[in-house]
């Protein structure tokens, strides 16, 4: 299950973790991307806080938490190569996994379809 | 463009000096001597002029081109003001001067110019007390974060952490804010890029500390619900913070202390004609409402009933120091200058002519490009390359088609709050015949992005390096040998 928030961050649960990442379109927009500060192992988010920080050519980004949680882990590949986020911003260029979350909160979120929708629109 | 060290021969000298006829005084240590010789260029005096003249030749700057960077005000620096600050009463004064021994008899003029400046600004902006003293914008904003974290303490109030900051303010803001201690919470912009007065009065609260606000803000835009909004902040016990880096808009017919500012910091070197970026430094006054003066910083200038100027230090309540000595006085002096030349029937002329700039280009490029608020502007105005990016143009590139095209490149990117921006702040020193000549340049990249959009894509052509891999140079930057 894969859900967005109107800011353009994923949220993708897998048992009991879920990466959360940016979408294409956030990617996109954001054009090639130069360096991501990702959160410490074990850090504590509520949904809004900035979780995450994506630096591109054009700007510097707050990424926010889309549902609270523990950081289980960053995802190490984009140390060395955050361009990951522009060539796969849905899959391997995930930002972190978190845990200990509700998963109600997911509820709050649009579906896939609800936010390419929502893409279109605005 | 060849490096000096690939110039002249060896052996080569610029000047050739006589032999020593004087005892040679060979008192430096061994062990401080360099090893080896330093390497320096070995050409002649020609040689180097000719070298540093090409490398300035270079440059593109507000003294040979049209700099319409929004948001950084790169008015013209009138050549006046450089030989009032090289004047050797001024230029020559060392700042520890008014501190030691009858020294404040030797800079009374110096104390009298930054007393004066403080007075011109009290008047200009509607402001109790300035202090001269933070040494750049951001510095200022973090003085005045600090005053306002010290008026919360002083009245029991410190557990006021929220710092609340429209999406359209500056981005040194919040960093400012953070620095300074407090929290920062967002409030966006409503469908006029006016401040959502909705998300405003939500925000409000016993934790708010204040709200920064930048006015006009970075969409050029004037919110005419400022004065409410400050009325709105202080009814929830807080207080409000202009960001006055787009002073130029509005500068001589508003007063920011009049519409309910506590707090505000100036940037000597973007309105009032300083020098500004490498040419630097900066200045970032802050001006503040009655009930912050006992925080300001130390020292202050003060005027005795003798008429003579002194420096104090003794204010239980001061924040302290911020800065080393009293400000970048020589910039104070230029600014200082600047005022007294303009004098009251000039400086409303200043905005005036900023914002009819501004207005005229808004208007003449509006068929060629979109905007995403389609309302007057203040000093600057704000474009969106979106209806060129079906040609594959961006926003970038028709900042590197400027540069062939003889201007340099307008803000790009910014604020994010629009996409593909471009910033474009004419300021009040171009005349009609450039901001025409700029007009031209472009309306024909927009044709041009329409018609052979591969040809802006490349650009720019002329210069010394073609267009840079701006990505590898971040991803892997090297910064040294």
């Amino acid at each position: 299950m894969r859900k967005f928030t109107k800011d353009h961050e994923w949220v993708k649960i897998d048992g009991d973790v879920a990466f959360i990442g940016i979408s294409s379109h956030a990617a996109n927009e954001l054009g090639d991307i130069t360096f991501v500060e990702t959160p410490e192992e074990g850090t504590d988010f509520i949904v809004g806080d900035a979780l995450a920080v994506v630096e591109s050519v054009k700007a510097a980004s707050d990424i926010y938490a889309p549902i609270s949680g523990t950081v289980k882990e960053a995802n190490p590949a984009l140390e060395d190569d955050p361009g990951m986020i522009n060539s796969s911003p849905e899959e391997n260029g995930w930002i972190c996994k978190l845990e200990n979350f509700d998963i109600a909160e997911m509820d709050a979120l649009m579906d896939e379809d609800v936010y390419r929708t929502y893409l279109k629109d605005s | 463009m060849e490096l000096i060290f690939s110039k002249g021969a060896a052996g080569r000298v610029g000047s050739s000096l006589p032999a020593l006829d004087v005892p040679n005084n060979n008192s430096i240590l061994d062990s401080m001597k360099r090893k080896e010789s330093a390497e320096m260029p070995e050409v002649s005096e020609l040689e180097a002029v000719r070298h540093f003249t090409l490398l300035s030749r270079k440059n593109i700057g507000v003294d040979s081109h049209f700099y319409p960077l929004g948001s950084c005000t790169m008015k013209y620096n009138p050549k006046f003001h450089e030989n009032v600050a090289s004047l050797p009463g001024f230029a020559d004064l060392h700042p520890l001067l008014p501190q030691l021994r009858r020294g404040g008899a030797l800079t009374q003029g110096a104390l009298e110019v930054i007393y004066e400046t403080e007075q011109m600004l009290n008047e200009i902006l509607g402001f109790a007390q300035f202090t001269m003293q933070p040494l750049a914008g951001a510095h200022g904003e973090l003085t005045g974060c600090m005053l306002i974290a010290a008026y919360h303490k002083a009245n029991g109030d410190a557990s006021r952490k929220v710092m609340l900051i429209p999406d359209a303010a500056h981005g040194t803001n919040p960093a400012s804010a953070a620095v300074a201690g407090f929290i920062t919470k967002e409030i966006p912009s409503d469908e006029e890029g006016n401040v959502c007065m909705k998300s405003l009065k939500e925000a409000l609260g016993p934790d708010v500390a204040g709200i920064m606000l930048t006015c006009p803000n970075t969409l050029g835009l004037f919110d005419p619900n400022t004065a409410e909004i400050c009325k709105l902040v202080k009814n929830a016990g807080g207080l409000s913070y202009c960001d006055g880096a787009n002073l130029n808009a509005i500068i001589g017919r508003v007063k920011p202390g009049d519409l309910g500012f506590d707090v505000m910091h100036i940037n000597l070197h973007k309105t009032f004609a300083t020098p500004h970026g490498g040419g630097g430094p900066g200045s970032g006054p802050v001006g503040v409402a009655p009930q912050l003066v006992p925080f300001l910083p130390v020292s202050r200038v003060a005027k005795r009933a003798d008429g003579t100027y002194t420096l104090e230090y003794n204010h239980s309540q001061s924040i302290g120091y911020i800065a080393p000595f009293y400000g970048n006085f020589s910039i104070i002096l230029r600014t200082y200058a600047y005022l007294v030349t303009l004098g009251r029937e000039g400086v409303p002329r200043i905005s005036e002519h900023a914002v009819l700039n501004a207005n005229y280009i808004r208007a003449k490029l509006a068929p060629y490009y979109d905007q995403e608020y389609d309302r007057y502007c203040m000093h600057e105005c704000v474009f969106s390359a979106t209806r060129q990016t079906k040609y594959g143009v961006h926003a970038l590139d028709i900042a590197k088609s400027l540069i062939d095209r003889g201007f340099h490149p307008p803000t790009m990117y910014f604020p994010m709050i629009v996409k593909e921006a471009l910033m474009i702040e004419p300021t009040e020193t171009e005349s009609k015949e450039d901001i025409d000549r700029f007009i031209e340049a472009m309306i024909d990249i927009a044709k041009e992005s329409e018609i052979s959009p591969e040809k802006i894509i490349q650009a720019p052509i002329t210069t010394p390096v073609k267009r840079l891999d701006e990505t590898r140079a971040a991803r892997n930057p090297k910064i040294s040998e």
